[in-house]
This record gives structure tokens, sequence and C-alpha cells, in this order.
């Protein structure tokens, strides 16, 4: 008797409940607050029980213990191990910005300056396949950071600075610049560097002057020693009329 | 009831329960010290997450220990005769136990909140103390800026809300774990029942939307998953510290319906181990 009284009451339960539940999971989905699911081939990498713990709402905790594992093998210059840990780093907390931004600053930084300088490749050309090679995780990372958070301007601007100190590629740097101007919460500077790397793209000139000279007529606080630079640049380069250009006076 | 919360506090503290508070603090201060080493960001996020994921066990942990064991003590000490026999409710009973826990569970959550918040805030000094010794010189523009960068690493106002849903999260296994001990015949049954509850319950989710989308499958699995999401609560709705530490905001709407998921829980729980507990010969 007791046992049916349990079990009518449980089911009775489960029927008021599932609805709320599907309720609120769709509220939080909507709001990106569900999380992502887990991919079982990543039981096989970090291990039966991490990967147990990470079901049972520890995911947080597992990534950070991974990262710090990540932070060691970058102190020893391990930098396949830390490929490998950035990647279920990300994989189980692909909403932490701070992750796909550390993962990407260390492979297109810091892995593909050991790959440039690594001692035990002679041939020049191969040591360049193997930079640029991690310039691209470096990338991938950070466009599927993007992903994962298309309001972050954090992981815009590390596209933006990816594009404009790796690859040279100030077309797309200034493209990431002006997109994370675009985002909630960027910094002031967002518009600046977005002109700043549209002012060396050939053939963009004018567009680059015309949008400099706007922020230019914003205020002094935007009269910042790069714009002034890049400003008289383009003056000498577009030939503008004495009377148009900028008072020499602010030349720094 | 009150006498009975109040004594059931009492039996609780006896058991020295608040040395879980003791080791929470142990890993707080030595993940903060070792966690020194990285910068302030990954600091404080690795820091944030550690202290929730402590929380989270911890209050858990002792929802469920502190509850199994009250049942079958009071029916072995002989206790729960003595207060039946007075003109007290079972109803009444079962709830002055359950508000002994939760008491508990609100002190323990409280201290753990303010040993995190002072451990946050001290880290908080330090960096900005770093910050304006490292940036000594620049303009105020950039000192302030990097200053601001490192507050608002710190303290987020949505901590408050996802420290609150692991307390409800921790008053629903309290309740679960009652519900569980009114048939069970052991402690150990009640607590591994729990434990296997709280395991199945963060997996449930996945279970019940793989059964409502319909995403084919047998008949077997189909009947398994439907049984599964009617039976067990979906714990993973009460983790939303990973999305707070991450810095996500959290809607009120989010957090109110939560609540309200976990009171009702709570509730239910309670009003099934009343009708066990009731049909129950003692």
């Amino acid at each position: 008797m007791r046992l049916v009284i349990v079990l009518l009451g449980v089911l009775l339960l489960g029927g008021v409940k599932l609805p709320l539940e599907h309720h609120l999971f769709i509220t939080r989905a909507a709001h990106r607050l569900q999380s992502t699911p887990l991919d079982l081939n990543l039981r096989e990498q970090i291990g039966q029980l991490s990967f147990v713990a990470a079901l049972s709402g520890f995911r947080a905790v597992i990534a950070d213990f991974l990262f710090i594992q990540a932070h060691v093998a970058w102190e020893r210059t391990e930098w396949s191990r830390v490929l490998l840990l950035f990647r279920q780093v990300t994989m189980l907390q692909p909403r932490g910005i701070l992750f796909w931004d550390m993962a990407a600053w260390h492979m297109a930084w810091n892995a593909s300056v050991a790959a440039f300088n690594n001692p035990a490749q002679p041939r020049l050309a191969l040591r360049l396949k193997a930079q640029r090679e991690y310039f691209d995780l470096g990338r991938d990372f950070l466009e599927r950071g993007l992903q994962n958070n298309p309001d972050s301007p954090q992981l815009c601007e590390a596209l933006g600075r990816l594009y404009r100190d790796k690859y040279k590629d100030h077309a797309r740097a200034s493209a990431y610049f002006e997109m994370m101007a675009a985002k909630p919460g960027a910094p002031n500077y967002a518009k600046r560097f977005a002109v700043y790397e549209l002012s060396f793209c050939e053939g963009r000139e004018r567009e680059a002057y015309e949008r400099l000279m706007a922020l230019y007529a914003t205020g002094e606080k935007e009269r910042l020693p790069t714009m002034i630079s890049r400003l008289k640049y383009l003056e000498e380069k577009l030939d503008i009329p004495l009377d148009q250009r900028i008072s020499d006076a602010v030349r720094r | 009831m009150a006498a009975i919360t109040a004594n059931t506090l009492t039996e609780l503290t006896r058991l020295k329960v608040f040395y879980v508070l003791l080791l929470f603090a142990l890993v707080l201060i030595g993940s903060s010290i070792f966690m020194a080493r990285l910068t302030f960001q990954q600091e404080f996020q690795v820091l944030k997450d550690i202290s929730l994921g402590a929380m989270s066990i911890f209050t858990s942990l002792l929802a469920i220990v502190a509850t199994a064991r009250m049942l079958p003590q009071d029916i072995e000490d002989r206790t729960v005769y003595t207060i039946l026999a007075k003109p007290v409710p079972r109803f009444e009973y079962l709830v002055g136990k359950l508000g002994g826990v939760l008491l508990l569970l609100t002190i323990t959550t409280l201290i753990m909140t303010a040993l995190f918040l002072a451990v946050l805030s001290f880290r908080e000094q330090a960096a900005l103390a770093e910050t304006t010794r490292q940036m000594a010189g620049l303009p105020q523009e950039q000192l302030t800026e990097a200053l601001r960068a490192v507050r608002a690493a710190t303290f987020n106002a949505d901590l408050i809300p996802g420290i609150s849903v692991l307390f409800l999260k921790a008053c629903l296994l309290a309740s679960l774990t009652l519900f569980i001990s009114t048939f069970a015949t052991t402690n150990i049954f009640t607590v591994v029942v729990t434990v296997f509850i709280y395991f199945i319950g963060h997996l449930q989710g996945t279970a019940r939307e793989f059964w409502l989308q319909e995403h084919g499958g047998s008949w077997i699995s189909r009947t398994f998953l439907a049984v599964v999401a009617l039976l067990f609560p979906d714990l993973q709705l009460f983790n939303l510290a990973d999305e707070v530490v991450t810095g996500a905001a959290i809607p009120l709407e989010i957090f109110l319906k939560t609540a309200a998921l976990g009171c009702f829980y709570t509730l239910i729980y309670l009003l099934l181990a009343t009708a066990v507990f009731n049909a129950r010969e003692l």
C-alpha cells in the first residue's frame, strides 16, 4: 500500500513538474544560459571520473583544473599538451570568454614564436609553416569563441589584434575592431582602432581619412598621437588642400 | 514545531557539521594562494568557480547526510515515540525536522558566502594595489580603466542569485532525503539512493529533452527516458553558478522561476514524506 502511495505521488509530481521544467529550460536557452551538451569524445579525453563530475554539475570546476594543467604545460612549453587541454577546457566551458582568449593567445603568440625559433628545425620554410599553423589554431579558437559568445567585444578585439599583428591583414583587422565597437560594453578605443587599421588598407585611404576626421572633430579626447600621425600621413597621400588640413600645432 | 526545529538544529550542531566550513575555508584560502601565480582575471574566474563548486558540493552533502540520519536516529533512540505520543501531528514533526536542517543549511551557506566574499575582497585589494603600482606614471584615464577592469573581474551582483540557487538545490535535496528516509530501512540506503538521484538529476535534462523532442529511437528507450524524466528532478536547472562566473547576467525572471521550482519541489517532497510517514506503523 505504502509503495503504491509513493509511486502514485511521484508520478503525479512528474506530470506536474515536467512542463514547468521544460518551460524553464526553454527560457534559459533563450537567454543563452543553458549548458551545452557534452560530447562523448570528451569522456575519452578527460577520463571517466572527470566526465561524470562534469555531468554532475561540476563542469566549471573540472574546466578550471584542466586550465591550471594547461598553465603548467605552458610553463614547461609543452605546446601540444597546451592545445589539447585548452580544447577540453573550451568544450567544457564554451561561455568562458577568458578560456577562448587565453587559448588563442597561447597558440598565436607563444606557440607560434616557439615554433618559429625551434632550434630542432633547421629549415626556415618548415618553421614558417609551423608558425602559420599556430596562427590558424589561435584564429580557430577565437572564431569558435565568438560563435559561442556573439556579444563579446573581447574576442572581437583579440581577432582584430591577431589579424593586425600576426597576419598583417589590416582590412580584416579593421572589420573585427568595427565589430567590437558595435558590441555592448565595447571600450572607447574600438572605433579608433578600426579606423587606424583602415588607414593602412590600399585603396581605402579616402574612407579612412573621412572617418578619422569625423573622430577628430568629436573633441580633444580623441586626438591622440597615433590619430594625428595617421591623419597627417593621409593628408599627404590624398593631397588634401592645405586649408583643409589639421593644424600643424597639433602635430606631435 | 519550533521546539522540534530548534532541537534538530542543536543536535546537528553537536555533530560538529561546522567542520565542513573549516574544510571550505581551507579549499578557498589554499586555492587563492596557489592562484596568485595567474593573472587577476584568471585568478578571479578560477577562485569563483572553485568556491561555488565547493559550496555546491558541501551544501548538497550536508543536506543529504544530515537529513538521512534524522528519522532512523529518532526511531532508534525512541525519541519519535515520545514526541508523537504528545498532540504533535506527524506533519508538524516532519516540518520541524526539515526546518532544523534548512536552518543549518542557511547558517552554513551564509558563513560560506561571507568567507568567499572576504577572500574575494582581499584578493581584489591585492590586485588593485598591484595594478596601481604597475601603472604608476601612466595617464589617469588608463589607470582608471585598468582598475575598473579589476573590479569588474571580481564582484558580480549575479553571484548572489547563483549562491541562492545552490542553497535552494540543497533544500530540495534535504526534502527529498527526508522523503526517502520515511520508507527506507537504513541510513546508508537513504544516502546511497539520494546520491544516485543527485547524479541522475543532473543528467535528467538531457533525458527529458531527448524524450520531448522526439529524436526517434526504440519504444523501450523512449519509455525509459520518459520514466526518468517523470521520476527525477532536473537538478541541472539549479546550476546558474557556471554562467554567473563567466559574466552572464541572470534575468530576474529566470531566478524567480528557478526559486519557485525549488520551493515547489521542497514542498512536494515534504508532502510525499508526510503521506508515507502517516501510513507508517510506529
